[in-house]
């Protein structure tokens, strides 16, 4: 119970101090953190999955739709402000989740991974070759408003500030789902499912919700990301971008809500600087940063705090 | 007052080998049954059957007069009918606490609001701390239940079922696995735990001193049928149960003794 209030109170003091300080960040560093914030979001999905004993290898899929979605309802409805544009996308991206669930719940292991990675790259193939959504190239999307605050100015810190009220919104979410009755779940079908239904509840229920919120998360992740970079392609949806949100799963770890957030940044910087120093071969130096975090702590990034408690 | 439990004619086959063969049995309310029977002789398959984990080839299963031939396990035991298992069925990477949480979480889900359920916790966590000082686990509380000895997994196994506050209990060989001084006193705290619970108890055992002092009625499996069926004392005399089961040959040529007991 310490523990739960614990991460809560952490949850509200990092808003708080971001706010606070985003004033004085540089736009470059504002945007970064966005950007990490968003991905943050899809990782946060993915640890739910994970703690259920799941990978997907395609939750770029819903990051990707819930990009399209935004970029959709601008386009063609005219909408301009980010919030109602970002409850498009996680509405639709877990109607679309609650389709392909079905499915999905009945799998597991590399049969689940695999299956979310093919729908995921149906999805790349149908936006390649949709010229009224820009094929490759994709097309830009105009914000003027956030919630009915104008965006004209201060706009970087305004996208910045969304992000962590999402961020924290789902963070607390998800903490209560996971210390939830229902949540717990997750680790007992992980480890025994014929235990869980000879308890009396519902695997596959277990899994579809998880599914489903994994997907809304992801989804909530792509429009945000592509109300803060004005731009969307396929790309979002490429098999390259789901592996990135393993990657960030693993090298954050699954102790905690904060940790995808946290696994998150870290990654986004070290991309951006290794981009910046090493143009050709950053993918190198993350890949190193990952054997480095694997080598020193198996359970990831997260684990720094995790003994940091049993020390103290 | 209609029987806890009765199969009428209850068949099982796979392929050529017959698991189950018609079997008709009354299990009356509050009854505590031994079913004894050598390896292969249809015990656990009968146990598989009533949880609806094997679909009978042919016959018909009933519980408190409703047929529940046809459920999944998952519908059986939320009807009350729950089970342990001879390899216990535990959550290895989670603690004996934790374990019972799970158990304790589902029971409040189906038992209220669901969406307050959900999030509620706190009788949740209270009913896990009972059955852990009931099935005498507290030295176990919060050690991973996957590294525990066997003895307290089949204990914490068996609480796990409680949890549920069953009708019908299912044992499948509580004391598998269990070394043989320690049989006893396990025995013991389960039914220690159970006592004022109104359960009525099925357990598979192989060894007969259990039989004789927990059962008051016994099963004789031999074969996928039931060769004997009454008062412990009665059936352990029987003659064909002594041959067959028991193990024990009244006559030098009863060479048969399929009997691991």
């Amino acid at each position: 119970m310490k523990r739960l209030d614990r991460t809560r109170h952490v949850l509200v003091l990092c808003l708080a101090l971001l706010l606070l300080g985003g004033p004085f960040f540089p736009d470059w560093a504002l945007f970064i953190a966005t950007l990490a914030m968003a991905k943050g979001l899809a990782v946060l999905g993915l640890m739910l999955l994970m703690r259920a004993g799941l990978v997907s290898f395609g939750q770029g899929l819903y990051y990707c739709l819930g990009a399209y979605v935004v970029g959709t309802v601008g386009q063609f409805l005219h909408i301009t402000d980010a919030l109602v544009m970002l409850l498009f996308a996680g509405v639709v991206s877990c109607a679309v989740a609650a389709l392909l669930g079905t499915l999905l719940a009945a799998y597991r292991g590399i049969f689940f991974a695999m299956l979310s990675l093919s729908f995921s790259m149906v999805l790349y193939g149908l936006l390649v070759k949709s010229p009224s959504l820009g094929s490759t190239d994709g097309f830009n999307i105009a914000v003027r408003s956030i919630a009915g605050f104008s965006a004209e100015s201060h706009r970087r810190y305004l996208f910045f500030a969304l992000s962590l009220v999402l961020a924290f919104g789902a963070g607390m979410a998800v903490h209560g789902f996971t210390g939830s009755n229902v949540g717990r779940l997750a680790a007992a079908v992980r480890d025994n499912e014929l235990r869980v239904e000879y308890l009396g509840a519902s695997v596959k229920t277990v899994v579809y919700l998880n599914i489903l919120i994994a997907a809304a998360l992801a989804g909530l992740g792509g429009g945000l990301t592509s109300v803060t970079v004005g731009h969307i392609d396929p790309d979002l949806a490429y098999w390259t971008t789901s592996g990135e949100f393993v990657f960030v799963a693993i090298l954050s770890g699954t102790g905690s809500v904060l940790a995808p957030f946290l696994g998150s940044l870290v990654f986004e910087v070290l991309h951006s600087f290794a981009y910046q120093y090493s143009p050709n071969t950053w993918q190198m130096v993350v890949g190193f940063a990952m054997l480095f975090v694997i080598a020193l702590l198996p359970t990831g990034l997260w684990s720094i705090f995790a003994l940091g408690r049993k020390a103290g | 007052m209609a029987n806890a439990l009765q199969t009428i004619g209850l068949t099982k086959t796979f392929g050529a080998v017959t698991a189950a063969s018609n079997i008709s049995v009354e299990i009356e309310q509050d009854a505590i049954v031994g079913m004894i029977g050598g390896n292969g002789a249809g015990k656990t398959t009968f146990l598989n059957l009533i949880t609806g984990y094997l679909k009978p080839t042919s016959g018909t299963i009933r519980h408190e007069g409703r047929d529940i031939t046809s459920l999944s396990p998952r519908k059986v035991t939320r009807l009350g009918i729950c089970r342990s298992f001879q390899i216990p069925q535990v959550f290895g990477s989670l603690t004996t606490y934790e374990n019972l949480l799970v158990g304790t979480g589902i029971v409040a889900r189906a038992s209220g609001t669901w969406a307050r359920q959900a999030i509620n916790v706190a009788d949740v966590d209270a009913t896990a701390e009972q059955m852990i000082a009931r099935f005498h686990l507290t030295a176990y509380r919060d050690s991973r239940s996957g590294i525990l000895p066997e003895g307290v997994r089949k204990l914490l196994d068996i609480a796990m079922a409680m949890v549920l506050r069953p009708r019908i209990l299912l044992l499948d060989e509580p004391t598998s696995g269990v070394s043989a001084e320690e049989k006893f006193a396990l025995m013991d705290v389960v039914f220690e735990a159970i006592r004022g619970e109104r359960v009525t108890v099925l357990f598979v055992e192989h060894d007969i001193e259990i039989i004789r002092r927990y059962a008051r009625r016994v099963l004789a499996f031999y074969d996928g049928r039931i060769i004997a069926d009454g008062a412990a004392d009665t059936v352990l005399n029987d003659g064909k149960v002594r041959e067959l089961v028991v193990g024990e040959a009244p006559r030098p040529s009863g060479a048969m003794g399929a009997g691991s007991c």
